[in-house]
């Protein structure tokens, strides 16, 4: 753990890890530990300072955020719509980028109109108050309780992409089949039914929040949630035509690639900005975050090779999204190492659920929203309880930050496990009712013959003639 | 009259194109293929989801010649588009009945 101190900045006394020797592992621990806590102590002062006074809106933080917003919503369009696409079969191509669209039109609208106020106003355990029903009373020097140095508009808009990604994320399961009238009315169900509440458990004052649960950026709320949606929809739409028999081979993986690369560099505004301010806790879950992509792209791809002998590039890709996705509950929590091994689990445990966790339960979830966000996000949400680290979380409301199991802390992995638990009990069973009762109203798949053709022509009269 | 077609592989084609251009064929129509032969196919891997891949990408030439000539344009390709590997592709010769140039409305071996 030798570090070269910066020499090019004025260093804090106490910060230092010159002349550091390393005895046992546990002791290393330790003196890292140690070292680190009177790091961040330091890091933190100017937040103590700032804390008694009335909050006032910062204009770094806003700046960020103002970024931050827009990285989110880039990871949907084009970002996830081009990594979705890219996978699909060419028949399909618009009728998947289609689904990450609508996503952000509708989910945009009702957020603002109600999701928002229902998700992250007042502190009730189950949901929060009409308070911002419509945005009424969102003036022009209003914050929201939980980041009170940036402008209560940009707070909404910034937890607004948040919504649209995640709905948009299910529709990875279902896509080649569901009918795109079928997925908007499960979008709006599911925004409001699970999404709004979740997000207030977690965020927003709700049970899981005063309960302890710690996510920071959504291993609960996007991941886990998304990821078990996208399950129980695959389950209950059923499998695409010819699964198993015919060739669904991806039509063009180097649009999948490129929207790695979108989903990547937006995942700096996904996990960056859930620190709500432009600071060292910021560039922290960025660190955590990057290099917990690239290992889990890199244990992906060495996994395959080992096992099918090539390492593919929809291996690459899968792993850093794996990767990006396992860190998130954890970002904002742990030391850059723990992301690199928390990257690397990602690559690991998320490759053999796509392989052969899904050939021994032959689901047929056609992007596999499951073996990814959904495997990978309860990974990452457990290991946050392991790893989790003092010293990146403290502030003044906080000065002991929020330890894991490694920091003294082993009650957090509990808590860990229950937060996770609740979030798959609950997305789970809503999924399936909200699917069951739309299966009602309307035919959830297209029909045999439309499947056949496919839904670019059929759901949308146009197809890319590439 | 005859009409030569040959199945090759694709980055023969240039050679091919080069071979026939030297005993002077002064045409040829080429279409992207798929098909299989002795060569089988592939297998590709998604996430696990193994595909056979059993139509492989290949090029189809058509020359139309005077019946005279049909020997050194086999000839010129078979040379050609020669690796020694399986999947080299095949010849085949049919009759032409007729032929027109359409911007002169030339008939039959003064339209080749």
């Amino acid at each position: 753990m030798a570090r070269k101190p910066d020499m090019t900045r004025p260093r804090q006394p106490g910060t230092s890890f010159k002349g550091l020797k390393m005895t046992t592992p546990l002791l290393r621990h330790r003196i890292a530990s140690a070292l680190l806590t009177s790091v961040a102590t330091v890091l933190a002062a100017p937040a103590f300072a700032q804390a008694p006074a009335a909050p006032k809106i910062d204009a770094g933080d806003t700046a960020w955020m103002i970024a931050a917003t827009a990285l989110v919503l880039l990871m949907t369009i084009p970002g996830l719509a081009l990594f979705y696409a890219g996978m699909v079969r060419k028949r399909n191509v618009l009728n998947t980028m289609a689904m990450s669209l609508v996503c952000v039109m509708i989910v945009s609208l009702l957020w603002a109109a109600l999701g928002y106020t229902l998700a992250f106003t007042g502190e009730g355990p189950i949901l929060g108050t009409l308070d911002r029903l419509l945005l009424r009373g969102m003036g022009m020097e209003a914050v929201n309780a939980a980041a009170k140095t940036i402008p209560e508009s940009l707070f909404m808009l910034y937890q607004m992409t948040f919504a649209i990604i995640t709905v948009a994320l299910v529709s990875g399961a279902i896509v080649d089949r569901m009918r795109f009238s079928a997925f908007l009315m499960f979008a709006i169900a599911w925004l409001f039914l699970v999404y709004v509440p979740l997000a207030h458990w977690v965020w927003g004052g709700g049970f899981l929040m005063t309960f302890g649960l710690l996510d920071f950026a959504g291993g609960t709320v996007v991941h886990i949630n998304a990821g078990i949606a996208g399950l129980v929809a695959a389950l209950v739409v059923g499998k695409r035509r010819g699964y198993g028999a015919e060739n669904l081979a991806p039509y063009d993986l180097s649009m999948a690639v490129i929207g790695t690369g979108l989903l990547w560099v937006g995942w700096f505004g996904f996990n960056g900005g859930s620190a709500l301010g432009a600071g060292s806790r910021a560039t922290m879950a960025i660190v955590a975050t990057h290099l917990a992509a690239c290992t889990g792209a890199l244990l992906w791809m060495l996994m395959e090779w080992h096992t099918r002998g090539k390492p593919s590039v929809l291996g690459m890709i899968s792993g850093a999204i794996a990767g990006l996705g396992t860190i998130t509950p954890a970002s904002g929590f742990v030391l850059p190492w723990h992301a690199v091994i928390i990257g690397g689990l990602a690559g690991v445990v998320c490759f053999w659920a796509c392989t052969s966790l899904k050939q021994r339960l032959a689901y047929d979830d056609s992007l596999d929203v499951f073996g990814v966000h959904g495997v990978g996000g309860t990974l990452g949400t457990i290991l946050t309880g392991v790893f989790a680290a003092g010293a990146v979380s403290m502030s003044a409301d906080l000065p002991g930050g929020s330890p894991g199991l490694l920091d003294g802390n082993p009650g957090q992995l509990w808590i860990q496990i229950v937060g996770a638990a609740v979030t798959v009990g609950w997305s789970g069973l809503l999924t399936f009712v909200i699917l069951k009762v739309v299966g009602l109203m309307v035919p959830l798949r297209v029909s045999d013959e439309d499947e056949r053709v496919g839904l670019d022509i059929r759901q949308h009269g146009e197809s890319i003639h590439a | 009259m005859k009409l030569v077609i040959a199945i090759i592989k694709p980055f023969k084609l240039e050679e091919v194109r080069d071979a026939l251009t030297n005993i002077g064929v002064a045409g040829l129509t080429v279409s992207e293929v798929k098909g299989y032969g002795r060569q089988k196919g592939h297998t590709e891997i998604y996430r696990g989801a193994e595909y056979a891949i059993s139509f492989l990408p290949k090029i189809k030439i058509e020359v139309a010649i005077p019946s005279d000539r049909v020997d050194r344009v086999i000839e010129a390709i078979t040379s050609s588009a020669k690796t020694g590997q399986i999947g080299d592709g095949k010849i085949f010769v049919t009759s032409i009945e007729r032929a027109v140039r359409i911007r002169t409305g030339e008939t039959d071996t003064d339209a080749l």
